[in-house]
Formats: structure tokens, C-alpha cells, sequence
């Protein structure tokens, strides 16, 4: 029996750090401001969905994974993780986060004991665990076993983490940047085992990154943070319309780019591409092709750089 | 793969309805299922049936409940005549706009038309003999 995917909801959190002062190993104290890492951020993560968590270093990803996996509480506003209806506050609530299981880079293991010890750990605390998937995945990561996660190289240690949260089969399994360390063939071959567990075992999954190029055709959902405000939470086909590049002639392009916001503008010579927001209409798309106007889609990726320069922008301005 | 300007799942459904036409995929032939499709082109499996359904929709494919998706009988014609429709609109106006531009007079493209030999005598349409 399988437990139903879990959905998300974030109203209104936000998340402020207190100044605090800490004790060194030297023995002197050191002070450490705090900040707002979440301010005002309300998005879903629908049940059921891959959804990309996309942000810039420091926007508020690990944060808003933190409330979800009930790892600490907002200063004020709600979160709600559950099965869809069911929704709770996931904070000290263990039939909530016994169905969480985030995979962190920095590994949720047992450093000084053999990888075995922490599998055996995991199989206990996740009701869902398969450990023969687990050792079919740490076979085709060929990871060692027998060792220390604190003896593998970074990359196996990722792939240790990917491992957990794929066997862990959890109703909501959040990945935060856990394939930083794989190397290409690594990374693709979790992918590959993602679409595959997924397919056959429908969950929520939560993949935080800020390398959205490989990563945005696995996404149903995308989620963007900035500066810990949620630029824009929707399906991942509405973020892809949400520009459109033009290449082809100055005049042609400049006029086609004037009804639209311009993201970005490069010149090639007497050629331009630009990048602008929205979709063009019917009577400008026909327009585009009268006058050898190149029309494509803008990869995710160059769309969140867009999108999260531009706010940088208009802080810096205010 | 699908990485042309529309969405993911519009260029799946015009793979699928190309495939058909050209006979690669035959009537009552099985479609890869979703789970394949996603992890032979790492797409997510939701956009994968979001093409499906649509095709369902137009009649291309149907669905046989626990084995999966199939060509529907019919499919290849309904869609031939389609695309024939389509062709001489979205394929042959802007082609001849172009000879405009370029002052090729008629006479040298109806010249070119004729003398031009058709691809295994005409295509796919020997082909169902």
C-alpha cells in the first residue's frame, strides 16, 4: 500500500533571522547578523508534480525546503504539507514529515559508519523504503558500500544522497541540489531513474537548482524565488511562453520587439536577437515570417536569468 | 529532440502524427508508453501524456485500457487528408511568395514540377498496393 502524494502550500511565510552571537573554537564571539530569508513568499507545490524550485544563490530555496520538511518554523504566515485535503502544519508532526525526506548536499548520513548502517537507518524511519531499489541504484552509481560516506569522493557521496531519496519512494521527496557533485554521466543516469520511480511510483517531487538548462524538461511545476519573494509559481509550459527570442534583421526585429518588454538585446553584425516577454500574436507572428524574422522559444534557463537580473535591477533602482 | 519554439507537447503530438503519415508507425501499431517516451527524450511524463490525450482527442491514437496507446484505424487517411489540405496553404503559397520575390517566372516552375521526377513513384501511396 502507498501512501497518496503530498501537496504544498506556502501563505504568506516569512522568515527572519535573528542577529545572534555565537562562540568560536578559539574561544571569542562571533556575531552573526541575521537577515530576511523569506518575505511574504505564497506558492503551492501540487501533489502528484515535478516541480523545479528555481532561485539564485541565496534567494530562499533551502529556507522554504526547511518549513516544508518541518525543520524549523516561520516567522509568521502558514505552511501546509499533506496528502491533498489533508493538508497540516508539518512542524512536529510526524505523520506529516515521516512522509518528507530531503536530500541536502551536505547528506543526511552517518559520516563514520558504513553506508550499510545508514541504508538501515533510512528503511526504519521511511514506511515506503525499498531497499532492493537502493542497492540496484548504489550499484549503477558504483558506490563502495562497504565504505564511510566520509571516505567517498563528493560526487559519490550525491549519489548516496540521490539514492536515499529515490528508495525513500516518500509521498514528497525534495532534492536540494544534490547533483552538484555528480559528474555528467552520473547526473544523467539519477535523471533517467527520477522519470523511470516517478513513472512507476507517482509522488511529489521537489528538485531545487539554479542549473535550470538540464534539469527544465523534467519539470511539470516551476517555482522561482527571488530575493525570498516568489517571482512566479505556475506550470512549466506557462513560464516557457513567457518569452520569445527574435533573430533576423535591426528594422525588422526592432519594430516586431516594440509592442513587447525587452529581457535582453544582442547584436551580431546587422543582425539582432532579442528577447522579449510574451508570446507574439497571430497578425506578428505572420509579420515575423513576411520579413525573414527567425521566431524561437527562450530556453528556461535564459528566462530565469532574465527574470531574476531584472528584479535585481529594479531594487538596485528604488 | 523538441527543442523547437513550441511547447514540448505540441512538437510530441507533431512527431507522432509525422510518424504516422510516413507509415513508420502503422494502424493498430503500439505507441512507446509515457514512462518510455519520458526517459528516451527525459521529458516529464505528464507532458509525454499531455500529447497523448490530445492525439486521443483528434483520433490519431486510442487507448486500450491496461496495455496502452495504439494507432487508431483510420488515423493515416484522416490525417492525410488533412495535411493535403494544409499543404498547399502552409507549404506551396509561401513557396511561390518566395519565387515572386525572387522573379522566377511560372513558366519556369511549372517547367521544373514536370520535369521533376516524384520521390518512389509517388511516394507512400504505392506503398498500400
Amino acid at each position: 500500500m502507498s501512501i497518496a502524494p503530498f501537496g504544498a502550500a506556502l501563505d504568506s511565510v516569512a522568515v527572519h533571522y535573528p542577529t545572534s552571537w555565537r562562540m568560536t573554537q578559539q574561544g571569542t564571539v562571533a556575531r552573526e547578523t541575521g537577515g530576511t530569508a523569506l518575505d511574504g513568499a505564497t506558492c503551492t507545490f501540487p501533489a502528484g508534480a515535478i516541480t523545479g524550485l528555481l532561485g539564485r544563490n541565496g534567494a530562499g530555496k533551502t529556507t522554504m525546503i526547511g518549513l516544508l520538511a518541518g525543520f524549523r518554523r516561520p516567522t509568521s504566515g502558514t505552511v501546509r504539507v499533506g496528502p491533498e485535503g489533508y493538508e497540516r502544519d508539518p512542524w512536529e508532526n510526524p505523520a506529516i514529515v515521516s512522509g518528507v525526506q530531503v536530500v541536502r548536499e551536505s547528506g543526511d548520513v552517518m559520516p563514520d559508519e558504513k553506508v550499510g548502517v545508514t541504508l538501515r537507518h533510512y528503511g526504519a524511519v521511511r514506511p515506503e523504503w525499498d531497499a532492493d531499489y537502493a542497492e540496484r541504484l548504489l550499484d549503477l552509481f558504483e558506490v563502495d558500500t562497504r565504505k564511510n560516506p566520509a571516505s567517498l569522493s563528493r560526487g559519490k557521496r550525491s549519489a548516496l544522497g540521490a539514492t536515499i531519496g529515490l528508495a525513500s519512494r516518500a509521498p514528497l521527496t525534495i532534492f536540494d541540489e544534490v547533483y552538484l557533485g555528480m559528474d555528467a554521466p552520473t547526473r544523467y543516469a539519477f535523471y533517467d531513474e527520477l522519470l523511470k520511480d516517478y513513472a512507476e511510483h507517482p509522488r511529489t517531487i521537489i528538485l531545487s537548482s539554479h542549473l535550470v538548462g538540464e534539469t527544465e524538461r523534467l519539470f511539470e511545476h516551476v517555482v522561482v524565488v527571488d530575493r525570498g519573494r516568489v517571482l512566479l509559481a505556475e506550470p512549466a509550459e506557462d513560464m516557457r511562453a513567457r518569452g520569445t527570442s527574435l533573430t533576423g534583421n535591426a528594422t525588422a526585429v526592432d519594430h516586431l520587439a516594440a509592442g513587447h518588454r525587452l529581457l535582453h538585446r544582442q547584436e551580431l553584425g546587422p543582425t539582432v536577437m532579442v528577447t522579449v516577454e510574451g508570446s507574439l500574436a497571430e497578425q506578428e507572428a505572420a509579420e515575423a515570417a513576411d520579413s525573414g524574422v527567425q521566431v524561437g522559444s527562450v530556453p528556461l534557463q535564459d528566462l530565469f536569468v532574465h527574470l531574476t537580473s531584472t528584479t535585481a535591477q529594479k531594487e538596485s533602482e528604488r | 529532440m523538441f527543442d523547437g519554439p513550441e511547447p514540448i507537447y505540441v512538437q510530441i503530438a507533431t512527431w507522432i502524427r509525422a510518424q504516422v503519415l510516413s507509415g513508420e508507425l502503422g494502424e493498430e501499431e503500439q505507441v512507446m508508453s509515457t514512462t518510455q517516451f519520458a526517459t528516451t527524450f527525459r521529458i516529464n511524463p505528464a507532458t509525454a501524456a499531455k500529447a497523448f490525450s490530445g492525439l486521443v482527442e483528434e483520433g490519431v491514437l486510442y487507448k486500450r485500457r491496461g496495455l496502452g496507446m495504439f494507432v487508431a484505424p483510420g488515423a493515416r487517411q484522416k490525417l492525410l487528408a488533412d495535411h493535403r489540405k494544409r499543404y498547399f496553404e502552409e507549404v506551396l503559397d509561401p513557396a511561390l511568395t518566395q519565387a515572386d520575390i525572387l522573379d522566377i517566372p511560372v513558366a519556369d516552375i511549372v517547367d521544373y514540377v514536370l520535369g521533376r521526377t516524384p520521390r518512389s513513384g509517388g511516394g507512400a501511396a504505392t506503398k498500400e498496393k
